[in-house]
């Protein structure tokens, strides 16, 4: 054992004076810079949380606070799951979760194993790609409506040129048929970037010897790519698939500025529905009950996917 | 066939990547190209049909976006000198007369108050937070970490019903303070979450080494982690600014005048007499150019920042 003098000093000073000497106790600084934190986050996340559910079992509206407020227990809870509407926001939601997924991680994972390529001015290509993604989806989405225009929109005249269909003849945004397409258009122009950095990276992870080895073994590209390739980069691409479903089931911003929900309720997601009840008709102990379910719906959900998750990543 | 072919991809099979990556770029570009083109234009050239791809530049859209301005009479017009400097042309040339500064400097200037104060916050309780997370034994540890992540799944609707309750009651509806306290409680399970990645990285051996020298912990902490860190500190800060800067839903319910940032703000300008698309268009280049230049020079850690550190490359 080697005895230094410092091993020998600590070894005779009293654990007490070589704490003070040492200024404030390990643990002590682990609460002092803990502390804030945890309160920052008991006062903007905890307590409203507990507010909600306490006002979901409430009539409670928030334009008039002097009325007075009575416990309804759960009817809120049942009012929405009976409201055949409901269904109806669900599945625009559902449908624009479905296509926004699928869409953005075909082109997503097409782009990454194009980028990993690695041709001549690859990493520029990456940065430009993915700027779309880093901007306000409000400020891009309203300017979107503009591109829109049925008269005078660039892309309108840009189906003209391609397709030949008269620009004047369709608009994106107010037709029913049309508006859900146009949505999932703009979510897909703005963060098919994410699922490919993840790819990129995902792809990138696979080291080299394991196709060296392939090739040893005569196995066709083709084979290679579905057998090594996808299952490799499957944890990847999943947890592309889990932030991107997490962020679209609460998508607000980029679709209230394209169509508020219109035309009717073709566009109307659960956030936006959630708006105008909390906001607009000024529901709150209904729309307390329409949030607590929907955090309910999703952290089921995302529960239930990040097990699958750990599963595939454990092969 | 050497082992290096084997890997690395042929000539054409990149020729063919390469071309096809490219017409994405230029295909994703153009609404962006387009906001900036917008800007420049006058209102009759921005919406022309067929759209102009070529038109002479005008800073028509940029008068418009800084002021407020009304339609002149004729009387007016006539007895107005002539215009002495080149907004004053722009405007008279449109028969329009200034009537006052618009709202987007004020709305501009909330956006970066609101934006860095809430990332200054964050960082400095985040860093603190993470360094405890990653060098201490904090009871309930993995469990805290999981709630910070969780409350990113609440849509921000359902928390601003109660936040807007609270704001009200606190008298914090509206205000610079009430926004930097609610963007730096979004943003600080983020702050940590990437800052203890950051900090696990650094060896523990550097700050033990500075213990035995007779630092003090908090001394070591400052003087050997923060440097370390410091990177690391410099991308989380900016993804908490971008978060901010970007923010739409809470700042389209919590705000209306003094504290209004300018994501809500943007969507509202009019001209006289209709949506001006070149003064949008001008508002929102001066409002995304600074995240585009942030995103340029944080490419690197990219990944991190968006994926919330579970994919760190």
């Amino acid at each position: 054992m080697a005895d230094t003098p410092i091993d020998r000093l600590a070894r005779i000073t009293p654990p007490s004076v070589a704490r003070r000497a040492r200024g404030l106790s390990d643990t002590a600084i682990a609460w002092v810079f803990v502390t804030p934190t945890i309160l920052l986050l008991l006062a903007i996340n905890i307590f409203p949380l507990i507010w909600t559910i306490r006002l979901s079992f409430t009539n409670y509206a928030a334009n008039k606070p002097n009325a007075e407020v009575k416990w309804v227990g759960l009817r809120n809870y049942e009012r929405i799951l009976t409201d055949p509407d409901i269904w109806q926001t669900m599945q625009a939601t559902a449908h624009f979760l479905v296509w926004t997924l699928v869409l953005q991680v075909v082109l997503g994972f097409a782009l990454a194993w194009a980028i990993n390529r690695k041709f001549r001015g690859n990493d520029l290509m990456t940065t430009l790609i993915v700027l779309p993604m880093m901007l306000s989806p409000a400020v891009v989405g309203n300017f979107w409506t503009f591109l829109y225009e049925p008269q005078i929109g660039l892309f309108n005249y840009m189906v003209e040129f391609v397709s030949g269909v008269p620009a004047s003849s369709f608009s994106m945004l107010s037709s029913v048929a049309l508006a859900p397409w146009a949505i999932v258009i703009v979510d897909t122009w703005m963060w098919t970037p994410f699922v490919m950095l993840i790819c990129l990276a995902g792809l990138r992870s696979i080291p080299d010897y394991i196709y060296e080895a392939a090739e040893v073994d005569r196995a066709s590209k083709w084979r290679q790519f579905w057998t090594m390739t996808i299952p490799m980069a499957l944890p990847f691409l999943m947890l592309a698939v889990l932030f991107r479903g997490i962020e679209n089931f609460k998508m607000f911003d980029l679709v209230v500025q394209l169509t508020g929900g219109g035309p009717g309720s073709t566009t109307l997601l659960t956030s936006i529905e959630l708006k105008r009840e909390a906001f607009e008709k000024w529901r709150t102990g209904y729309s307390s009950a329409y949030a607590v379910i929907l955090f309910v719906t999703i952290f089921g959900l995302a529960s239930i996917y990040v097990k699958a998750l750990n599963k595939v990543k454990e092969r | 066939m050497s082992a290096a072919s084997v890997t690395e991809p042929s000539a054409r099979a990149k020729g063919i990547a390469g071309f096809l990556v490219l017409l994405y770029t230029v295909i994703t570009l153009i609404p962006l190209l387009w906001i900036i083109a917008t800007g420049f234009k006058t209102g009759p050239d921005s919406i022309s049909y067929p759209p102009k791809v070529v038109f002479s530049p005008s800073l028509e859209g940029y008068v418009n976006l800084f002021t407020d301005r009304t339609r002149a009479t004729p009387e007016q017009l006539s007895a107005m000198q002539p215009p002495t400097n080149f907004v004053d042309a722009i405007v008279q040339r449109r028969g329009e007369v200034i009537t006052q500064p618009s709202k987007f400097g004020a709305r501009f200037l909330n956006s970066v108050i609101i934006g860095f104060g809430s990332t200054f916050l964050s960082v400095f309780l985040g860093t603190l937070a993470a360094y405890a997370f990653s060098r201490f034994r904090v009871p309930l540890k993995d469990d805290l970490l999981f709630f910070i992540l969780s409350t990113r799944m609440m849509p921000p609707i359902a928390v601003a019903i109660p936040i807007f309750l609270m704001f009200r009651n606190l008298g914090l509806s509206d205000t610079h303070l009430g926004m930097i306290l609610l963007y730096t409680g979004v943003n600080i399970s983020l702050a940590v979450w990437l800052l203890k990645g950051f900090i696990d990285e650094i060896p523990r051996e550097y700050e033990e080494a500075a213990l035995i020298d007779g630092y003090t912990r908090f001394q070591a902490f400052r003087k050997v982690v923060l440097p370390q860190a410091a990177t690391g500190i410099a991308s989380t800060a900016i993804f908490c600014l971008i978060f901010a800067w970007n923010e739409y839903a809470f700042a389209f319910l919590l705000t209306s005048g003094t504290a209004q940032t300018a994501p809500p703000f943007i969507p509202t300008i009019f001209g006289v007499g209709g949506k001006d698309w070149p003064a949008v268009a001008a508002g929102a280049t001066l409002f995304l150019l600074p995240v585009m230049i942030f995103t340029i020079l944080l490419r690197k850690h990219l990944l991190r920042g968006i994926t919330f550190g579970a994919v760190r490359k």
